[in-house]
């Protein structure tokens, strides 16, 4: 289990447990200038999903063809490591896995805290999730556009910086790697699944970390995310771009630190 | 300052690169554009700078990307490179486009600004569809040829062994790797006439269709010849000479057993055409040999076949199976008769356990890789 989803602990051993996911598009290292934040009083865990960083999970097309499988890889690795009280912190797509998983095991999880949610990304009648269905078949296409890129066998081109030759070596270790068939297919099913209708369901408090600026989940979907559950609160900050873990990691350690110890 | 060689200078090399340039601050708002740039998209200098953010000229499907892949790795790993997106340009059309970044950081180490090169890649990226398509052609003729394969891989052993009222038969296979490739192991079990029953197992040299062709006129003829001759002997003659007609220059091995009901008990022979031995289990655990060594057929129109008579009791087993168990490699080391023996003497519940057991370890022992088909049929007697 530790191997298949690339758990990595820190933090006080018997503490309770925080667990970070990542959303679509990168992997755990997403995290790193929030997690580190919380070692002193948390257990801290980090994984990957199926299909990214460093996950060996092998992927049943079946499984992973609804975000249930993801939401089941959470449960099986609170279940696996004995997580009781957990506060999850869950990006993008992981949000609604983990309230899909709260609404599933409600007893295991004290707390939530979605970074930029979107419940849906299509536009619908009296909805609007800032995306067309022709968006998506467009990300699709560009998703295989770079899929031949990181799936060729071509040498990367190192780039002329003499006096900077770590941006080389860097290309060796590449962060948000990426299985390019299951990308794919975990984009199709995260940017078309729908999960308004779970929210109203999810009884653990809830904190949505809304970018003020956010083309992927505008401030108007935080807002429905917020407004729809029965017990979220939203924070809003000053940020743009959907990743403030990675622009803003001061502010978003601060807001979760705040509704952790309210 | 002036170019050393007096005609180009940092300014213009800036501005009429062969290749789009951008400055951005670190949340993506464009603070720099040269003209390369600004007259591929068609958009006026005062329309981008301090205005739009770098993922707004991105069509909706790049932006997604350039949120979720692109900028988290850009700020994580201070670079982001061929990564292929779409620019909207002012009038709406579409400009397919490599892009580089980098990300520098001032002294602090915080973000300062994005520096981004632009490749306009219209053909490139034509001719990287052509590639897609292709691939996807390859993929579906790939996932085809894997369908006939397998199709045909099962029309060379029957669906399941049959219920033979007195005998407990097991039987298993597995084909060579993936299955993509056909193999040439084959099994048979059937009735000549009540109580009276041949099992054949065969393995034809080497993979592919003409090894499959091979395989299904074997497995046929052995039915009709069996029909016909009484002895195992002329079975396998007949099916060397048919081998022999039609030219195959593929030989192969047969290990073919006869059993006649005798009361309560069964008379049983076996005649091997350069097949590895049966092995029989005693009840108390104990393995041994059975048949005599004989020719393999499809080579020489002369043959040196022998039958011989086997005693199997209550408890005991036959065990058949092709070279792909004994020949199954780890490394250098192969998996051999004293691995399998052993596994046998250890026994199993019934002759199918037995069966599944002996192939399940040698795929284990190949590390899953099976360079070989795997096929195998138990016989107990009850």
């Amino acid at each position: 289990m530790v191997a298949r989803f690339n758990i990595t602990e820190s933090g006080v051993s018997d503490g309770q447990p925080i667990l970070f996911a990542h959303g679509f598009g990168c992997d755990q290292n997403m995290w790193r200038l929030v997690a580190p934040a919380f070692a002193d009083r948390y257990r801290v865990l980090l994984f990957d999903h199926v299909g990214s960083g460093a996950s060996t999970a092998p992927y049943d097309p079946e499984r992973y063809g609804t975000l249930d499988g993801y939401v089941q890889d959470v449960l099986d690795i609170c279940q696996e490591l004995d997580l009781t009280d957990v506060v999850f912190v869950g990006h993008s797509v992981s949000s609604m896995i983990g309230a899909l998983a709260a609404i599933a095991a409600p007893g295991r999880f004290a707390k939530l805290v979605f970074v930029g949610p979107s419940p849906r990304y299509i536009d619908d009648e009296g909805y609007r999730g800032g995306f067309a269905e022709a968006d998506i078949s467009e990300l699709l296409d560009s998703l295989e556009a770079n899929y031949l890129g990181w799936s060729s066998a071509m040498a990367p081109v190192i780039m002329g910086n003499a006096d900077r030759p770590e941006l080389g070596e860097e290309l060796t270790t590449s962060f948000c790697a990426t299985d390019p068939a299951i990308a794919r297919r975990f984009a199709e099913v995260t940017f078309r699944s729908d999960n308004r209708d779970d929210l109203s369901k999810v009884v653990v408090p809830t904190l949505v970390l809304q970018c003020s600026s956010d083309a992927i989940a505008p401030v108007e979907v935080g807002e429905y995310v917020t407004r729809t559950m029965p017990d979220a609160r939203m924070v809003l900050l000053d940020a743009t771009g959907h990743c403030p873990h990675l622009s803003a990691p001061g502010p978003t350690i601060e807001a979760i630190d705040a509704f952790l110890r309210a | 300052m002036p170019d050393p060689d007096g005609d180009d200078d940092a300014e213009e090399l800036y501005q009429r690169a062969p290749c789009g340039y951008l400055s951005t601050s670190p949340d993506g708002r464009i603070i720099r554009v040269n003209d390369t740039f600004l007259g591929w998209t068609g958009y006026g200098r005062d329309e981008l700078v301090g205005r739009r953010h770098f993922s707004e000229l991105l069509s909706a499907g790049g932006r997604i990307y350039h949120e979720t892949h692109y900028l988290p790795t850009l700020q994580m790993q201070g670079a982001a490179r061929e990564i292929a997106l779409e620019i909207v340009c002012e009038d709406g059309d579409r400009l397919p486009v490599l892009v580089n970044s980098v990300l520098e950081r001032d002294d602090a180490g915080s973000p300062r600004v994005i520096r981004t090169a632009v490749f306009s890649a219209t053909a490139r990226r034509e001719y990287e569809q052509e590639l897609l398509r292709e691939r996807q052609r390859a993929e579906q003729s790939e996932a085809k040829a894997r369908l006939v394969a397998q199709t045909l891989q099962k029309t060379f052993i029957p669906p399941a062994p049959p219920k033979i009222p007195g005998l407990d038969i097991g039987a298993a296979f597995r084909p060579a790797g993936g299955g993509d490739e056909i193999g040439g192991d084959f099994y048979d079990i059937f009735e000549l006439s009540e109580g009276d029953w041949i099992v054949a197992i065969g393995d034809v040299c080497g993979k592919g269709v003409e090894a499959a062709v091979i395989t299904a006129l074997a497995r046929h003829t052995i039915r009709a010849a069996a029909v016909r001759e009484r002895r195992l002997t002329t079975v396998l003659e007949v099916l060397n000479e048919s081998l022999l007609v039609h030219g195959a220059e593929r030989h192969l091995t047969v290990a073919l057993v006869r059993l006649i009901r005798a009361g309560p008990r069964w008379d049983l022979s076996i005649c091997l055409a350069g097949h590895p031995h049966g092995l029989i289990r005693r009840s108390d655990g104990t393995v041994t040999r059975a048949g005599h060594p004989g020719s393999l057929l499809g080579l020489f129109p002369d043959t040196l076949l022998d039958e011989v008579g086997l005693d199997l009791d209550p408890g005991d087993a036959l065990v058949l199976y092709t070279d792909g168990v004994t020949e199954g490699r780890s490394g250098r080391a192969f998996y051999g008769e004293e691995r399998l023996v052993s596994l046998l003497a250890g026994g199993a519940p019934t002759a199918p356990h037995l069966a599944d057991a002996v192939v399940e370890d040698v795929v284990r022992y190949q590390e899953e890789d099976t360079a070989d088909d795997v096929a195998i049929v138990v016989i107990g007697f009850q």
